[in-house]
């Protein structure tokens, strides 16, 4: 595509979604009290906006919107970086690949949030149980595409560099690793949103800090535009996420051709 | 040209077992012939005649079943820095710039960097790529492509380059002036070449001497000498009328009116 084809693209689609953001919020404000819906089933935009800044005020909002946001941090590097290793590992030992697949696929298959209630058992209402959830589910994204990376890499490619003599340790970080960078980074994009489920899951399951809880909280009060807050909020704290991979993403990947980087967004 | 042997594949014979375990596939059948300094000589086959396979051997990536390569003597056990090779594939890497990828196979080597750059530099320069050498691969044509992988062969200093359908996958016309450019350097560093092709003006024009193969178990059928001036210059070669007889007669040996009537393997396997 042109560059002005391009950025005609970016200033329409961005009017666009301008616009819809805009009909959003009016139909949000205006849309229950029009069919009659009462407000403690959708409450109109105005309430949960004042229920924000009560919370803010009154409830520690960014008490628990910072709990919330450092365990999704601390589960998804930890995840990320375990998910990586393993995948490098599997993808360099095919015999360990072949001897573990059942096992990581069975882990793979079980819901890995049904694991938040044993974690609660086992490490108290603390901050664990909730990092722990977020890695295990971060993990497994990560290292398949980090393993199917690895698998995927053309043979000429590590022939060539074996013809220059090239060492094992220099396939992998001159071959191996950079070629793993674009799917890795594809696997961290979907583990930064699952990191945020991972953790609410886990903070609804038990404890006292967090949206996860602030959302039970809520519940529990019939306070509806509180769960409406949490929601919003625990969004904010997920896209945060998200848009600093894609950050880091475009800044590691310049050298692809644009559009193939981060997606659309 | 000197009479010294710089490449030589004595007896060799390889066998792959097949998959599914019933028996061994043999790919090439006693092979031997020799590649004097400075010498071109191309291997003519049809698909899976197990030219490629004589490469990777060459290359020392896959020791033969049977027989040996040689390499300035000495019998190839692995890579080596005397040998590079060039594929149809370019396998530029997209994460390095063009200087980069030319300085790949030197890095390896642990070439200084002070070095690495001023070798680029005259190569890059040498295929009029001067100005891309901070591009990186998906911004340049398909020919640029190979012509930097051209130059990344050449950046190690080889006394042997391994050349499998270096060209095959471009269009016609670059195809040609990448012919040429292959010649002139190869003329001008004095450099020893093995051509794989299944382009037989490509043989013909390029090389000093033409090996036919036959079909699997690959052996060598035939060897032609190619009597024409200016090796240095295939375009201009082309323009010789010998060239015709030259082709007619590999055709011949081909056999390829009837080659071309039979069912082709999916891929080459060797």
């Amino acid at each position: 595509m042109s560059g002005t084809a391009r950025s005609a693209l970016v200033r329409n689609g961005t009017a666009a979604s301008a616009a819809l953001l805009i009909v959003f919020l009016a139909a949000w404000q205006w849309g229950p009290g029009l069919f009659g819906v009462p407000s403690f089933i959708v409450p109109p935009l105005s309430m949960v906006a004042s229920e924000f800044l009560h919370a803010w005020q009154f409830d520690h909002l960014m008490m628990h919107t910072g709990v919330t946001a450092a365990e999704v941090l601390a589960g998804f590097i930890l995840g990320s970086l375990l998910g990586a290793l393993v995948g490098y590992l599997l993808g360099m030992s095919p015999v360990a690949e072949f001897a573990l697949s059942p096992y990581i696929l069975a882990l793979q298959i079980a819901p890995k949030v049904a694991f938040a209630p044993l974690f609660i058992l086992w490490m108290g209402f603390t901050v664990y149980p909730k990092i722990l959830v977020a890695i295990l589910i971060v993990f497994f994204p990560v290292m398949v595409n980090v393993l199917t990376a690895i698998r995927g890499i053309d043979p000429d490619l590590v022939n060539l560099a074996r013809a220059f003599k090239a060492t094992r340790a220099q396939i992998f970080w001159k071959i191996e690793f950079p070629a793993s960078m674009p799917p890795l980074f594809a696997g961290l994009r979907i583990g930064a949103t699952l990191a945020v489920v991972g953790v609410v899951v886990g903070e609804l399951v038990g404890g006292n800090r967090g949206l996860g809880y602030l959302l039970t909280f809520g519940e529990g009060q019939a306070n509806t535009p509180l769960v409406f807050v949490s929601i919003v909020m625990l969004t904010v704290v997920g896209g945060i996420a998200y848009l600093a991979v894609i950050v880091i993403e475009r800044r590691l990947l310049h050298y692809l051709p644009a559009r193939s980087v981060g997606g659309d967004l | 040209m000197t009479d010294v042997v710089r490449l030589e594949y004595r007896n060799v014979t390889m066998r792959f077992s097949e998959s599914g375990g019933r028996g061994a596939l043999t790919a090439v059948q006693g092979v031997s012939f020799s590649v004097r300094d400075g010498e071109v000589v191309a291997l003519i086959g049809p698909s899976g005649c197990g030219k490629s396979t004589l490469l990777n051997i060459g290359s020392g990536l896959t020791p033969p079943s049977q027989g040996s390569a040689f390499v300035d003597g000495e019998r190839v056990e692995g890579p080596n820095a005397q040998v590079a090779f060039m594929l149809q594939k370019d396998l530029l890497l997209p994460w390095r710039t063009v200087a980069e990828n030319v300085t790949f196979g030197v890095e390896i080597q642990g070439v200084p960097r002070a070095e690495r750059r001023a070798r680029a530099q005259a190569l890059l320069s040498n295929f009029n790529l001067a100005e891309f050498s901070n591009h990186y691969p998906h911004q340049l044509s398909g020919g640029m492509r190979q012509r930097v992988a051209l130059a990344r062969t050449l950046a190690v200093d080889p006394h042997v380059l391994l050349l499998d359908e270096p060209f095959s996958a471009l269009d016609a016309q670059t195809r040609m002036v990448l012919q040429r450019d292959l010649a002139q350097t190869l003329k001008k560093a004095h450099k020893t070449a093995l051509l794989i092709t299944h382009d037989l003006a490509e043989a013909v024009t390029l090389s000093d001497r033409v090996l036919v193969m036959s079909r699997r178990p690959g052996t060598i059928v035939d060897e032609i000498a190619i009597e024409l001036p200016q090796r240095d210059d295939p375009i201009a070669r082309r323009r010789e009328p010998k060239v015709n007889d030259y082709i007619a007669r590999l055709m011949d040996r081909l056999d390829i009116t009837h080659a071309a009537l039979e069912r082709q393997p999916a891929g080459d396997a060797a």
